[in-house]
């Protein structure tokens, strides 16, 4: 194809987008991970989930893991998190080792996470209530985050009465309320349509523009991972390993405009590139799930 | 046709007036059988009610014979040119007819004790619920916490759980000498029974309750910054109320379901006792309005309990359900 040939390099970056990438690694590093790696053992044997992961997100940073399916991207987003315990190496945020759950690292699960015996406003004052601050500071607090997300007018509704896409959001106030370090993101928006999801990947980056916050985002949604990152990790799986760290050359500030844009589609061929072999291969589903196609309807009952 | 099927589509009945009129239907239908087998006289009736005893010198007004008797002293008086005796059917005697019976729930409350000094028919019910209230509570009071530290912490759980698996399986009337060896004969051995009836498998569906608990709740809640303390106040307890209120709705159920054979245990008392002091002097009219008032007292508790809970908890989805 022409086009494709015209493509410039997904390593060729602007003067603009270079500058920046120099600005962002000057900054301090938040979070380093060591070595990393990650077994589990259970009765059908021994799985190596993650092997010798090492990389360092620096203040600021957005961050986006991606991978296929089952290659360990939410076990390196739960490690992080402290909810697993890692089997080798180091996970250090600020320089100092992660020994458990903390509310200096906030995080977004894909399902469904919120207090439902919660309204909106508790679920986001839970964070403050818990470190210790007072009712009524949790609560202006509280008010300010869910302005921010634009969820003010909700905030006496319980999360069963919103959508995906505002529980979503209460999600994302309720951790950034605690001003944490660093969010940490586990598939958020992997459960809505596509057209929430376009309207949630912008808010996100409105937020992250505006505040304080590093962003570890896993996904494995190609142009989701384009569009919002500034570097891209890209997993394999059996055992997840680091294929390839990308720095995206789209300039920003994005837009809907920039999915077309010629770095993002010489990003995406890459990522294409490093996913694609690994799903061409028969995966251990592929192999144990084979339908056997039969014919139910007339020879002359055709639909294509 | 098709509106009769539209009945059966399983999970359907959502519009509320087809719901009320299902539910009412289920009670007619019992009622409808019994009023049936009362009062057309073909049906069932193996009794004659003797009306006129004629020449049969065993006979009296009102006594309850076998047809087949009644046939055959018939047959003698025709013979032996006597005077015939007249019957009509009726049913056995520990089947009295709905209206009496429910002419024996207003009787029932207004007729003095058949001792002088023994309790009246509202002193025995709510004697009864005062048995029930306490075995519950009791029960409530330990079972819970148990539970729910047995379903969050799995030292706790695998330190109780297989011993309560067993003694689960222990009937709890078994207990009944033993208890009134060691509480005496009044109340305390019958809320004991409750008690040992309700509390094991309190525990066990109160931890099971416990460990459905979606992870994800918790974890987010570990993220945010709750220490172990709070995680069980806070999140744990709050995320399962409405499950543990459902779950004691079910207990309390079956509670009632020992009441009776605990109120026999030492000196029987409460509904217990009307209901045998009655059957002795085979006012089976009122045995039935007291197993009744049973029924209704368990199951309208049962109801309003229900209601409670959909305002107590009105964020629960599952209740839209039920
Ligand atoms: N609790 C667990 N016990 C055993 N194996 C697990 C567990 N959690 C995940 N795994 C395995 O680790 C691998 C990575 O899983 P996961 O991190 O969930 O992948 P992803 O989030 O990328 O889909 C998978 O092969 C999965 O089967
Ligand atoms: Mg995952």
């Amino acid at each position: 194809m022409n086009i494709e040939s015209t493509l410039p390099g997904y390593l060729e970056q602007s003067d603009a987008v270079r500058a920046r990438f120099d600005r962002i690694r000057q900054r301090e590093i938040i979070l380093e991970v060591r070595n990393l790696g990650k077994h589990y053992s259970s009765a059908q044997g021994d799985v190596e989930a993650l092997r010798d992961i090492n990389f360092k997100v620096h203040r600021r940073e957005f961050i986006c893991v991606l991978g296929p399916s089952g290659c360990g991207k939410s076990t390196l987003v739960r490690t992080l998190a402290g909810l697993e315990k890692h089997s080798s190496g180091k996970v250090l945020l600020d320089g100092k080792p992660v020994l458990g759950p903390g509310q200096d690292r906030g995080m977004v699960f894909q399902g469904y996470s919120l207090f439902p015996w919660l309204t909106v406003k508790k679920n986001v004052m839970f964070g403050p209530e818990m470190n210790g601050r007072d009712h009524d500071e949790a609560e202006r607090d509280a008010r300010l985050w869910l302005d921010l997300v634009g969820l003010d007018k909700f905030a006496d509704a319980y999360p069963h009465q919103l959508s995906g896409g505002m529980r979503q959001r209460v999600a994302i106030a309720r951790a950034l309320v605690n001003q944490p370090r660093i969010l940490l993101m586990d598939e958020p928006f992997g459960a809505l349509d596509a057209m929430t999801r376009a309207k949630m990947q912008t808010h996100l980056l409105d937020i992250w523009r505006n505040i304080d916050i590093t962003v570890l985002f896993i996904t494995h949604d190609l142009d989701e991972a384009i569009f919002l990152a500034d570097r891209i990790l890209v997993l394999k799986a059996h055992p997840g390993e680091v294929q390839e760290v990308i720095e995206v050359p789209v300039p920003r500030p994005r837009s809907a405009a920039s999915l077309s844009s010629p770095e993002f589609r010489a990003t995406k061929a890459r990522l294409e590139e490093l996913i694609h072999p690994a799903a061409a291969q028969e995966s251990e589903e592929d192999q144990v799930v084979k339908p056997h196609m039969i014919r139910f309807t007339n020879v002359t009952d055709n639909v294509e | 046709m098709g509106n009769i099927f539209r009945w059966f589509v399983p999970r359907s009945g959502k519009a509320a007036r087809q719901r009320s009129f299902l539910g009412i239907c289920s009670f007619l239908l019992p009622l409808l059988v019994w009023c049936l087998v009362s009062y057309v006289p073909f049906i069932w009736h193996p009794k004659i009610l003797v009306v006129d005893p004629g020449g049969v010198d065993y006979f009296q007004v009102g006594m309850l014979v076998d047809k087949s008797v009644f046939r055959d002293e018939l047959a003698n008086m025709q013979l032996q040119h006597l005077g015939v005796p007249h019957g009509e059917p009726a049913n056995p005697i520990y089947l009295p007819a709905p209206h009496q019976v429910a002419k024996a729930f207003y009787t029932a409350f207004t007729t003095e004790p058949e001792q002088k000094d023994g309790p009246w028919l509202h002193e025995s019910l709510w004697h009864s619920v005062k048995i029930i209230f306490w075995g519950f509570v009791i029960s409530s009071l330990f079972g819970v916490p148990l539970g729910i530290l047995s379903g969050t912490y799995s030292i706790f759980g695998r330190l109780s759980e297989p011993f309560i698996e067993f003694f689960r399986y222990l009937p709890a009337p078994a207990f009944g000498a033993l208890a009134v060896a060691v509480l005496g004969i009044y109340d305390g051995p019958k809320i004991a029974i409750i008690v040992i009836g309700t509390f094991f498998q309190q525990v066990l569906i109160v931890a099971n309750t416990t460990r459905k608990l979606d992870t994800t709740i918790l974890e987010a809640a570990l993220t945010l910054g709750t220490r172990r303390i709070s995680l069980l106040t806070r999140v744990v307890v709050p995320a399962i109320l409405p499950d543990l209120y459902r779950d004691q709705r079910i207990l309390l159920g079956w509670a009632w379901t020992y009441l009776i054979v605990a109120e026999l245990i030492g000196t029987s008392t409460g509904i217990t006792w009307f209901i045998t002091q009655q059957a002795r002097y085979q006012h089976f009219d009122n045995v039935y309005a007291a197993i009744m008032m049973i029924g209704i007292l368990g199951f309208g508790t049962d109801l309003l309990l229900a209601k409670l809970g959909r305002r107590l908890f009105p964020w629960d989805r599952s209740l839209d359900r039920t």
